[in-house]
C-alpha cells in the first residue's frame, strides 16, 4: 500500500472557489437565522414547551451520529486491518470531525442562553449524561486529530493501529452517550427502552457511511480523479449490510416495545395514527430509507451504476432524518403520561398531541450546520493530504469487480 | 482610563436628572460599603451574594440586588421610575456610558416594586381563565390503551 | 493613560450583620408585640429563619392537595401563581410559561372526573437536576427545586425528563418581571413554591393561600419533616398518593381522592 500517493486538490479553480462560496453563505445564514432566533426568543421558532427540541436538534443529532460512522472506513482499516480501506482512513477522520463540529455548532446556537457557552464548558454536573457528552464530543476531535496526525506523519505511522484503536473504541462510547440522552429518559414513553443506545450504534454505521460515500464520489468526481469500481463496489455491499442492520434494530425496538402493554399507546401512535410521524415513519423511514436503498443496492441490474450507489446514500441520509425527525419529535409528541388509563385535559397541552411545524429559521440553522461539516471538508483537503491521488483499481490494485 | 471615568462621571454628580437615592444606608455609610468601594467593587458583592441568595436561600438585605433597585431606583420630579434602557436609570447611566454590558435586567426588575406593578395595571392582561382554554384546546384529545 | 492615582480595596464581604440584626430584631419586636432588650433574640417569636442563616435539610417543604375539595371550574390557584410570580401571559398558549394548571382527569369507564392543581412536585430524586448539564437545576436542601438562571444555558434537557411537564421555557424577551421573582428569555423556569414566601416566613404559597379564600381548602403547604405541622399530621392520618409514584422520585407534592 505503501505506493498510495496522497495529495492536496487544487484549490485555484474557479469551480472550487463557487463551492466554498455557496457554503460560506449557507453557514451565514445559518448564523444569522440562529442570531434571530436568540434576539427573538424562540418564540419565532416551530418549538414550544410541549415540543423543546426540534428541527435544529434533528439535525444535529444526526451530524453527530453520522459523524462517528464516519470514522467507520478508517476504523476498519486500522482496527479490523482491512488493508484495502486504508487508503480512505485519512478521509473518513476528517469527515469524522468535520460533521462532529458542524452538529455541535447547530446544538450550541440553538441553546436559549448561546452567550453562557463558557459556563456549559466550566461547569459540570456528572450526573448529568449531557455533560458526559460534552466531554466525548471535545475528547473524540483530540483523539480523531491524533489519529489522523499518526497517519500522515510518516514516522508516527506505527502508532496508528493503536490511535485507531483508541478512536474506535470512543465512538463507540460517544455514539452510546448520544443515544442515551434520550434512552435516560425515563418518563417518556418513547425513549424509555435499553436499546436506544445499541440502535443509535448501528444508525451512526449506516448514515456515517452514506455520508463518506458521497463526499467521496463528489470530491473524485469535481477533481477528476479515478475512484475504481472495486472500491466502490466494497462500499457499496457494506452500506447494504448496514442498511439491513437498522431494519432489524428498528423492527426489535417496536417489537418489544408492542411486547410491553404500557408502550401499546405510543407505538400506536407512531405506528398507526401518528399522522405525519406515522407517515414519516413507514414512507420515509421504512420505505424511502430502508428498502429502496437496499433494493438498490443488492438487486442486479440496479446495482450495477455508480449513480445508483450516489442515489442509495442520499435515500439513506433523507431516511435518516426522518427516522431522528419521528425518534425526537414524534417521541415528544406524544403526550405525557401521568395518569395511565385516564383521559387528560388542561389549559397546558395534556393528552393532546403536541403540535410541531419546524420554522424557516430552524431549517436554515440546520442548513448552516451542514455548511459548516461541508467547509471544514472541503478547506481540508486542499491544504492537507488527505485524498489518494488515484483510487482507481489498478492503483489500489484491487481485483476488478466481475460480478 | 476606567478609573477616571468612573469618578470623574459618577463623582461629579452624572447627567443632572439622575434621582437621588432614597436614603442611607447607616449612620455610618452612605451605602451598603464605603461609596469608593461601591463605586469599584459593586459587583464582586452581588455576584457573591447572588450565588448565596438563590443557592443558600441567604436574604439578607446588605448585599441584596433588590436593596439596590429599592434605594437608587427612585421616581423624578414627574414620578416616572426610569428603566434601564433610559440613560437616567442610575445603572444604565455609568454602564451605557462606559460601554460596560451586564444581563442583570434581562431578568431581573430594574425598578421598584411599587413602579412595577404601577405600569402592570392599566393593561394587566389576565390570563386566559381555564375554562376557556379548555375549548379551545379540545381539538384531539388522545385516549391511552391500557 | 490616567494619571489618577488607582485606589485599591481588599474585599471583605462579611456583612454588616448589626444593621441586619437590629432591622430583624425590630421586625420580631413588632410581630411579636414584645418589647425586647437589645441583643436578646426571641427566636420563638416568629417561625422566619433568620435572614442571615442558610436553609437546613431539616425542613422539607410540601404540599398536600386534597382533590375532594378541588372544584373543576376553579383556577384560583392558577390566577395567584400568576399574579405573584409576575406571569403575564403573552397570548400565546404553547410557549406561555405555566407554573401550575389545572388538570382534568376523567375515568373512561365511570366518567368521573377529577380536578387537581399541577405543578412541579419538587421530587425528592428530581430527573430535571440529574440531567441538566451545568447543575443549574438544583434541589435546596429544604427540598425545593429550583433553576439557578445564572448558569442555565436553556438546553431544555430537564423539560424533556420531567414526568409531570412542570417546566416552561421563556420564548420571549420579558420586561417589567418581580423583584422576587426574576425570569427571563432564554431560561427554564417552575414553581418554586413561592421561595421567597417560604424564606420570609410566610409558612404558605400564593396558590394554597388563594384557594383557601375560595373558601376550598384543597392545597395545604408544610414541612414533611416536622411531625406536628399539620400537613404530616393529614399524611399520617390519611395518606397521600405520588402522581407516578412508579418512578420513585419520592415527591414533595402528594395527592389526596386520585
Ligand atoms: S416535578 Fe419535574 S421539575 Fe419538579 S422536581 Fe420533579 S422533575 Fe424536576
Ligand atoms: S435548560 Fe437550564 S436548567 Fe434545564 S437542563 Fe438545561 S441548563 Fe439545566
Amino acid at each position: 500500500m505503501e505506493t498510495v500517493r496522497f495529495s492536496t486538490i487544487d484549490a485555484r479553480s474557479a469551480q472550487y472557489w463557487v463551492l466554498l462560496g455557496l457554503l460560506a453563505f449557507g453557514a451565514l445564514v445559518g448564523y444569522l437565522a440562529a442570531h434571530h432566533m436568540d434576539v427573538e426568543g424562540h418564540h419565532i421558532t416551530g418549538m414550544n414547551n410541549q415540543i423543546v427540541w426540534g428541527f435544529p436538534h434533528v439535525v444535529a443529532v444526526f451530524l453527530i451520529v453520522a459523524a462517528s460512522g464516519a470514522l467507520n472506513v478508517a476504523s476498519i482499516s486500522s482496527v479490523f486491518g482491512k488493508i484495502d480501506y486504508k487508503p480512505l482512513a485519512r478521509l473518513s477522520a476528517l469527515l469524522a470531525i468535520a460533521l462532529l463540529v458542524g452538529g455541535l455548532i447547530i446544538l450550541v446556537l440553538d441553546l436559549g442562553r448561546p452567550d453562557r457557552l463558557i459556563v456549559a464548558m466550566t461547569v459540570y454536573n456528572f450526573k448529568s449524561i449531557f455533560a458526559w457528552n460534552i466531554f466525548l464530543y471535545v475528547g473524540f476531535i483530540f483523539i480523531t486529530a491524533v489519529y489522523l496526525w499518526m497517519m500522515m506523519e510518516r514516522k508516527m505511522n506505527r502508532f496508528t493501529r493503536s490511535a485507531g484503536f483508541a478512536a474506535f473504541i470512543w465512538r463507540l462510547i460517544l455514539t452510546t452517550g448520544t443515544g442515551s440522552i434520550f434512552g435516560f429518559l425515563v418518563a417518556r414513553q418513547a425513549y424509555d427502552a435499553a436499546i436506544m443506545a445499541p440502535l443509535f450504534i448501528i444508525m451512526s454505521f449506516s448514515f456515517g457511511l452514506a455520508v463518506f460515500i458521497l463526499v467521496l464520489q463528489a470530491s473524485y468526481a469535481w477533481t477528476r480523479r479515478q475512484l475504481g469500481d472495486a472500491i466502490m463496489d466494497k462500499l457499496r455491499v457494506l452500506l447494504g449490510i448496514f442498511i439491513a442492520a437498522v431494519f432489524y434494530f428498528v423492527l426489535v425496538y417496536h417489537l418489544t416495545n408492542l411486547y410491553a402493554t404500557e408502550h401499546h399507546g405510543v407505538e400506536r401512535f407512531i405506528l398507526v395514527d401518528g399522522g405525519i410521524y406515522t407517515f414519516l415513519f413507514w414512507v420515509a423511514q421504512i420505505f424511502i430509507g430502508s428498502v429502496v436503498p437496499l433494493a438498490l443496492i443488492f438487486v442486479k441490474p440496479l446495482n450495477q451504476s455508480r449513480h445508483m450507489i450516489s442515489l442509495a446514500a442520499l435515500l439513506v441520509i433523507a431516511g435518516g432524518l426522518a427516522q431522528l425527525y419521528v425518534i425526537i419529535i414524534g417521541g415528544q409528541a406524544y403526550p405525557l403520561v401521568l395518569f395511565p388509563g385516564m383521559e387528560e385535559s388542561s389549559s397546558f397541552f395534556d393528552g393532546v398531541v403536541g403540535q410541531y411545524a419546524p420554522s424557516i429559521f430552524e431549517i436554515l440553522l440546520g442548513v448552516g450546520g451542514v455548511c459548516v461539516a461541508l467547509i471544514i471538508v472541503t478547506v481540508g483537503i486542499a491544504i492537507l493530504e488527505f485524498l489518494p491521488e488515484s483510487l482507481s483499481d489498478k492503483a489500489l490494485r484491487l481485483d476488478p469487480v466481475t460480478s | 482610563m476606567a478609573c477616571s471615568v468612573l469618578l470623574s462621571g459618577a463623582v461629579s454628580g452624572g447627567p443632572e436628572d439622575i434621582p437621588p437615592p432614597k436614603g442611607v444606608y447607616s449612620e455610618d455609610t452612605l451605602c451598603v460599603e464605603p461609596v469608593e468601594v461601591m463605586r469599584r467593587q459593586h459587583f464582586d458583592y452581588i455576584l457573591d451574594h447572588r450565588d448565596r441568595t438563590v443557592v443558600e436561600g441567604i436574604r439578607t438585605k446588605q448585599y441584596s440586588l433588590i436593596g439596590c433597585i429599592d434605594c437608587h431606583i427612585t421616581p423624578n420630579a414627574q414620578g416616572e421610575y426610569a428603566r434601564y434602557s433610559q440613560d437616567t436609570h442610575f445603572c444604565a447611566s455609568c454602564h451605557l456610558f462606559t460601554a460596560v454590558n451586564i444581563d442583570c435586567f434581562q431578568c431581573h426588575a430594574d425598578r421598584p416594586e411599587e413602579a412595577i406593578r404601577k405600569a402592570q395595571e392599566p393593561d394587566v392582561k389576565a390570563q386566559q381563565s381555564v375554562p376557556e382554554l379548555h375549548e379551545t384546546l379540545q381539538f384531539s384529545t388522545i385516549t391511552f390503551d391500557r | 493613560m490616567s494619571t489618577e492615582p488607582v485606589m485599591r480595596y481588599t474585599l471583605d464581604i462579611t456583612e454588616d450583620i448589626s444593621v441586619e440584626r437590629r432591622n430583624f430584631t425590630q421586625g420580631i419586636a413588632a410581630l411579636a408585640g414584645l418589647t425586647l432588650a437589645p441583643g436578646v433574640f426571641l427566636y420563638c417569636a416568629a417561625e422566619a429563619k433568620p435572614d442571615d442563616q442558610a436553609v437546613s435539610s431539616q425542613q422539607r417543604w410540601g404540599m398536600l392537595v386534597n382533590t375532594n375539595n378541588c372544584q373543576e371550574d376553579c383556577d384560583a390557584c392558577v390566577s395567584a401563581c400568576n399574579e405573584e410570580n409576575g406571569l403575564w401571559s403573552l397570548g400565546r398558549p404553547a410557549t406561555d410559561a405555566q407554573w401550575i394548571r389545572k388538570l382534568n382527569v376523567k375515568d373512561r369507564q365511570t366518567g368521573h372526573v377529577t380536578s387537581m392543581p399541577m405543578m412541579c412536585q419538587h421530587c425528592e430524586h428530581p430527573p430535571c437536576v440529574d440531567v441538566c448539564p451545568t447543575g443549574a437545576s438544583f434541589r435546596r436542601v429544604d427540598g425545593i427545586v429550583l433553576v439557578n438562571k445564572h448558569t442555565c444555558i436553556g438546553c431544555r434537557y430537564c423539560m424533556m425528563a420531567c414526568p409531570y411537564k412542570a417546566r416552561s421555557f421563556i420564548h420571549e424577551p420579558l420586561q417589567d418581571q418581580l423583584p422576587h421573582s426574576p425570569r427571563g428569555k432564554g431560561c427554564v423556569e417552575s414553581c418554586t413554591l413561592c421561595v421567597h414566601k417560604v424564606d420570609r416566613g410566610d409558612n404558605n404559597t400564593a396558590c394554597a393561600e388563594a384557594c383557601a379564600k375560595e373558601g376550598h381548602q384543597a392545597l395545604l403547604f408544610g414541612d414533611l419533616n416536622d411531625p406536628e405541622s399539620e400537613i404530616s399530621k393529614r399524611l399520617e392520618q390519611f395518606g397521600g398518593t405520588q402522581i407516578r409514584a412508579d418512578l420513585g422520585l419520592n415527591t414533595g407534592v402528594r395527592y389526596q381522592g386520585i
